[in-house]
């Protein structure tokens, strides 16, 4: 695979094929750590480093184990797995070694196993290997490091959205939870406009 | 926990007062994204309903056996092995269903209205009730995605399961069906569930929210009256 069609890949996954906002994954982060301009780099730099290493790690398990012993229905229970105990080996292993890095990430890491976008992610890459053989490990990391990024574009707009919701008067019934999921239409329906860029850009 | 009357509210609860969707804003992925038409949305109701219930009724089973520190992971486990099941069932008998859902079939594994119940209510009550109460709640998530795959189908397609509805069927409003039309009908109908529930008092946010988050354990900080940590 050239590294023109990584850097499509790169930058499909971050703008047209944006996780939250296109695709829906991660949409219980990103409607609650969303918040404040901080929580929400240190959730979203959390959850790509754990989609790189999830897509690390599930894909060469369902390459090389699970297809050559027909065993693909195991799928869903084998990757969760791997991401639940990935999760909880980075939490130590940042305690130990990084401590800066793990006050920084820590609080956000026992709620990443239950985030769909890593699961999403690890699954949709071998969607896509399956439909194109060319798109192998090198690519679906790729992806992975851009959905991650795409997730926190995403988190960071909205933050700043939020914070300027916090200063209007909203009626009594939209207060809350509704007023967000009108603004996420709006930040949403920007992102549609870059539906097609990414192949005009790079023909 | 076996009388008759409980158990009809264990049912009920979950359609209308504790909404898994509108009411405990939970699920909300699968809810945007599978809501486009009402037979996808219907079958993905069906199919968490189905896990739900057998997930809820095994994790009561396993109640005692199941050892404290382990428990989410034991959880995840009987989840994944349920969703595994639904999901070669699907393949095999409804595999236009199976192409609707994608990867939202298996996403089911983390979906937080499951992972919830089993938290809040499997693991404390008996395994009649527990059925009882994933039929509900699964009722009630099916009955949250029919309305908004109706909403959204009829709006953005012009068409109601397949059906195509006169004059709107020549004029639909695309955007509807595209991802911000989900964001949009969700924030509405959230808006007129909060409508309708504004007379009684609000529910303690420590009883609903918290249960089902994996930080639960280490947290409590809103049972201390502090912010949320995850917020």
């Amino acid at each position: 695979m050239s590294i023109t069609q990584l850097v499509g890949i790169f930058l499909a996954s971050i703008l047209t094929e944006n996780y939250i906002l296109c695709k829906f994954f991660g949409i219980c982060p990103f409607l609650g750590v969303s918040k404040k301009l901080d929580t929400a780099l240190g959730m979203s730099a959390a959850v790509t480093f754990v989609m790189v290493l999830a897509t690390a790690v599930t894909w060469p398990i369902y390459t090389y184990i699970l297809v050559p012993n027909e065993f693909e229905y195991l799928q869903t229970l084998v990757f969760i797995l791997v991401i639940a105990g990935l999760v909880q080996l980075v939490e130590i292993v940042l305690r130990k070694y990084m401590p800066p890095l793990y006050n920084a990430l820590g609080i956000y890491l026992p709620l990443i196993t239950t985030n769909c976008a890593v699961l999403g992610i690890t699954m949709l890459v071998l969607d896509k290997g399956a439909e194109d053989p060319a798109f192998g490990y090198v690519a679906s990391l790729v992806n992975a490091l851009g959905a991650g990024i795409g997730f926190l574009v995403a988190m960071v707009m909205f933050a700043g959205v939020r914070e300027r919701l916090e200063s209007c008067d909203i009626p009594k019934s939209l207060r809350g939870l509704p007023i967000t999921l009108v603004s996420a239409s709006l930040v949403a329906c920007s992102f549609l406009g870059f539906s097609g860029i990414v192949d005009k850009l790079l023909q | 926990m076996a009388e008759k009357k409980p158990l009809i509210k264990e049912f009920t609860k979950g359609i209308i007062k504790e909404n898994p969707v509108l009411c405990l804003v939970l699920g909300t992925c699968p809810t945007l994204a599978v809501t486009t038409g009402v037979s996808s949305a219907v079958g993905m109701g069906l199919a968490a309903t189905a896990v739900l219930v057998c997930s809820n009724s095994v994790i009561s089973a396993l109640r005692k056996v199941i050892p404290n520190k382990v428990r989410i992971p034991a959880y995840i486990t009987i989840i994944a092995a349920f969703v595994t099941i639904v999901q070669m069932i699907v393949k095999a008998y409804a595999p236009a269903l199976n192409d609707a859902l994608g990867v939202y079939l298996p996403l089911i594994v983390v979906n937080c209205i499951i992972l919830g119940r089993a938290e809040m209510f499997a693991s404390k009550n008996g395994v009649a009730a527990s059925a009882i109460d994933g039929l509900g709640m699964g009722i009630g998530f099916t009955a949250a995605l029919f309305l908004m795959g109706s909403i959204r189908e009829i709006l953005g397609a012009g068409s109601w399961l397949g059906l195509p509805i006169p004059i709107l069927n020549s004029n639909p409003i695309l955007i509807f069906i595209l991802p911000p039309g989900g964001f949009f009908v969700f924030g509405m109908l959230m808006a007129i569930a909060n409508k309708l529930n504004s007379e009684k008092p609000a529910k303690n946010k420590e009883e609903i929210g918290c249960a089902a988050c994996p930080m639960h354990d280490n947290c409590g900080k809103l049972a201390k009256g502090e912010e949320c940590a995850a917020e």
